[in-house]
């Protein structure tokens, strides 16, 4: 029980006051986190009205195996995040352990196919500042091209340090610094690595599935 | 710390039927995106991620149980991202209409 | 009474190391350091506005090359707008406020506050020294294709100073708007907040929705430079009046983070010095949240001279005009407050009147700027520039400096002296009138923004204002001198020198390291100012106590 009042900062009345306040707070940042990735979407979406047809064409150049394979990558560890905040509520310790590195390891196999998309692309000369692509309409492609490597890249930048807050949860896990009784920090790394893969649940059909018909 | 009762089974069985919906939407996505809809494809698209989010906010993220201000403020982050892409759109669509230029 | 205080330790002299005040979680104290960094931003652009005003004493450029003109106003504006005008009232007075007003022992995240600061400390220094060692000139709008792709100065490095500091002011909007939510004291329902803390609840909705949105356009101004991106560059095929939504999307906004508070500031003062509840109380509150939400949708009345569509614009003017009614709610609702009101004039209700007589001009300027066809006419004229300074510093600074004076003795423990702060008061206010003025008309006659040279007719509209703004530069250094000196020599100010109602007046001034001993139990309704001010003269804290 002492254990337990010395995680209520002095500024609370009681412990739910505290949950209740670090959730909220992590879901107001998360709405600063839409209007964030908004602003950037916002331009995708101006550019794909104004050019449909070369957006379409463009986003053929995008390997759509395994852009649907790091969907089900990031899904699942959706899955295993949602796992370890429900054992963290337990308190399950070598679960959560567990779920939070398998978390990490299917974040970082989303990561590794990313990269080797990039490097791909590269070589293709479909890279912004290394853009030697020549077929019809090349500058307008450009332009697709230099919208998904800001979204994409940005998403990637938010999945590493998502990572690495997970290692903080892992190092926190095996200190034994969580009960069933507070374990706010793994329920906030939570929302937040869904927040990540909700992301990505919009990206994955604005840049890979665009008229993959005809 | 949330105070309610939290059914473990129930719980876990509402993640893996998630997880199963998510998988059979992208599914579905991905296969909608290679049948010519025409317009529609785009709809049927965002429909879709829409649908996908919801689950996830609702189910892996507790929105669902959770307090009703941060559906709230969710919704008001949607919403201003609606307006910051109304407004241009209203602008582009409607550039030029008179054939006049700037008009 | 006197000696028990003294022995009483408070925020100020409960610990000395400099790391107690370095890492402190205290919002008091984090509110000391924005207060100080804040003041410090303040000169720095002052001392830019006076270069720029000395070189407009004349036609010819006699003072500095272009260039140097160029980076004097750019530095200037970025200066002012994101290292001052932002965090000004919210980082400090809300900072020191908002607990204290709803009864709370600290804002709900502590250290998400220090962090704040320290952000906007870094933000700031990589903004200012980039913008003196290389220097910036393209204005603080940073228009595309300008900046991405043409300028030759620094654009990249205060663009990454300016991403840096919308974290800050994101982090202390999210603190507020948890705090508001979660940590009012019992029986304080929201229609018994100050209207102090509705106004902070608006503006930090703007600062959450808007801020991310500045962030991702700077980032993307700094990829298309750094990596040629070419999202905003027509050559590469992209719109460079998407980057102006994107930019005033939070722009405009922005200019709500800076007068809602100030607005809040101007709720307050009134009623305690009109010694009247305040009138229309729901009207005030709720035109704080409409203004927040409808400044959101205007921000195009920026664009009325681009490829802007028609449409668009005309949406867009509508709207604009709109914005005008929740702030004249506010201003018909002050003057109603002091209507048979007891009014006594000390600095802060002289500083308030300013306040309204500025902001009304300002305001109805701006209905100006948003009609369609006068716009083109006075579209980037000094007649803008008038504008929204009379606006920012008529509106916002006055009211900060209203804000100031009202809460120094709460703040330090000490009466500033009334004598020096009502002439401080007035000679600002004739020194902005001389200075702001004569550039509507200058503007209404055609004289360009951000021009270094210009036509001779229009060296009487500059002579008048670079005399005014010598004036109001001594005007602004005169509190600088007087609050300093208070700091020492000020009288011992009690817990409730003005009457004032409001739970921040309740506790020791300067208030102890936790706020409040006990948690206090509001039963009663905000402006109480009759009563409060009866129970003033014998003692303050007087129904809380028997709670």
């Amino acid at each position: 029980m002492s254990e337990i009042a010395s995680r209520l900062q002095h500024h609370f009345a009681d412990e739910e006051q505290q949950y209740d306040a670090a959730t909220f707070g992590m879901w107001v940042f998360l709405v600063t986190e839409i209007m964030f990735f908004g602003g950037l979407l916002m331009t995708y979406v101006v550019y794909r009205t104004t050019f449909p047809q070369v957006f379409a064409e463009a986003s053929h150049h995008l390997n759509i195996y395994l852009g649907t394979f790091n969907t089900i990558v990031l899904i699942g560890s959706s899955l295993t995040m949602a796992m370890a905040v429900h054992s963290a509520r337990l308190n399950h310790r070598n679960a959560l352990a567990g779920y939070l590195v398998l978390t990490m390891i299917l974040g970082s196999v989303f990561l590794g196919v990313k990269s080797y998309e990039y490097a791909h692309k590269w070589h293709e000369g479909l890279f912004p500042g290394n853009f030697f692509y020549d077929g019809p309409d090349a500058v307008h492609q450009r332009l697709f091209f230099s919208v998904y490597f800001a979204l994409t890249g940005l998403h990637a930048a938010h999945m590493i340090i998502g990572i690495g807050i997970m290692a903080v949860m892992l190092r926190m896990t095996l200190k034994n610094s969580f009960d069933e009784n507070w374990y706010t920090p793994v329920e906030l790394t939570g929302l937040y690595w869904h927040f990540v893969d909700l992301v990505w649940i919009f990206l994955f059909p604005l840049l890979y599935l665009i008229e993959r018909h005809g | 710390m949330p105070k309610h009762s939290y059914n473990p089974q129930a719980a876990v069985r509402a993640y893996l039927t998630v997880f199963s919906c998510l998988m059979g939407f992208t599914a579905l996505t991905v296969a909608a995106a290679f049948v010519d809809l025409g317009p529609m494809n785009n709809v049927v698209a965002m429909a879709i991620a829409v649908t996908k989010a919801v689950l996830v906010a609702m189910i892996f993220m507790h929105l669902r149980g959770g307090s009703p201000l941060n559906v709230l403020w969710i919704s008001s982050g949607i919403f201003g991202f609606m307006i910051m892409l109304a407004f241009p759109l209203l602008d582009l669509l409607s550039r030029n209409i008179l054939g006049i230029p700037g008009k | 009474m006197q000696t028990s205080e003294r022995k009483k330790p408070n925020y100020l002299n409960a610990e000395h190391t400099v790391a107690s005040w370095l890492l402190t979680v205290d919002h008091k104290r984090i509110a000391i350091l924005y207060l100080v960094s804040i003041t410090l931003m303040f000169f720095i652009g002052g001392l830019m506005a006076g270069a720029i005003r000395t070189e407009l004493l004349t036609p010819a450029g006699d003072l500095m090359s272009s260039d140097t003109y160029d980076k004097a106003f750019t530095l200037h504006g970025i200066v002012m707008v994101f290292f001052f005008l932002i965090p000004s009232i919210p980082a400090t007075l809300g900072n020191f406020l908002v607990p204290l007003m709803i009864g709370a022992k600290d804002l709900a995240f502590p250290r998400l506050n220090l962090l704040s600061w320290y952000v906007y400390i870094v933000g700031a220094t990589i903004g200012i020294v980039a913008t003196v060692t290389g220097g910036l000139d393209t204005g603080w709008t940073l228009y595309t294709p300008y900046s991405t792709a043409y300028a030759t100065t620094n654009v990249v490095l205060p663009a990454i100073g300016i991403f840096i500091t919308g974290f800050s002011s994101i982090l202390t909007g999210l603190n507020f708007i948890v705090t508001i939510h979660k940590m009012r004291a019992p029986g304080l329902t929201w229609f018994r907040l100050p209207l102090f803390i509705w106004a902070h609840y608006a503006t930090s909705i703007v600062m959450v929705l808007a801020t991310p949105v500045i962030a991702i356009t700077v980032l993307m101004v700094v990829l298309d430079r750094g990596f040629g991106l070419g999202i905003f560059d027509p050559k590469a095929g992209g719109d460079p009046v998407l980057f102006q939504h994107l930019f005033w999307f939070y722009s405009h906004p922005a200019v709500y983070i800076m007068i809602l508070p100030a607005m809040g500031v101007i709720s307050e003062v009134i009623p305690c010095f009109s010694k009247k509840r305040i009138f229309g109380y729901n009207f005030i509150a709720a035109s704080s949240l409409s203004i927040a939400v409808i400044g959101f949708f205007v921000w195009g009345h920026h664009l009325f001279t681009t490829p802007q569509s028609m449409y668009a614009a005309m949406a867009f003017s509508i709207i604009s005009f709109a914005v005008a009614v929740p702030s004249a709610v506010k201003t018909f609702n002050w003057a109603a407050t002091m209507y048979k009101g007891s009014i006594t004039f000390e600095a802060p209700m002289i500083y308030a009147f300013g306040f309204m007589g500025l902001f009304l001009v300002g305001g109805l300027t701006g209905l100006f700027l948003g009609a369609l066809g006068l716009d083109l006419h006075v579209h980037d004229t000094y007649f803008v520039v008038a504008h929204f300074h009379y606006i920012m510093v008529g509106g916002a600074i006055m009211a900060y400096m209203a804000g100031l004076h009202f809460w120094w003795p709460k703040i330090t423990g000490k009466m500033y002296p009334e004598g020096p702060a009502k002439a401080a008061a007035l000679i600002i206010f004739v020194g902005f009138n001389l200075t702001f003025f004569p550039q509507f008309l200058a503007g209404y006659a055609g004289m360009p923004r951000r021009y270094h040279y210009y036509p001779p007719e229009f060296q009487i509209f500059n002579v008048l204002s670079t005399a005014g703004a010598s004036i109001l530069g001594f005007g602004y250094l005169l509190p600088l001198c007087y609050l300093l000196w208070s700091l020492r020599h000020g009288r011992e100010a009690g817990p409730n020198p003005w009457g004032a109602t409001g739970l921040e007046w309740m506790i020791d001034s300067p208030p102890p390291p936790h706020n409040f001993d006990t948690t206090p139990v509001v039963n009663w309704e905000p402006y109480d100012y009759p009563a409060a001010h009866r129970d003033a003269a014998k003692d303050a804290v007087p129904e809380a106590a028997s709670v």
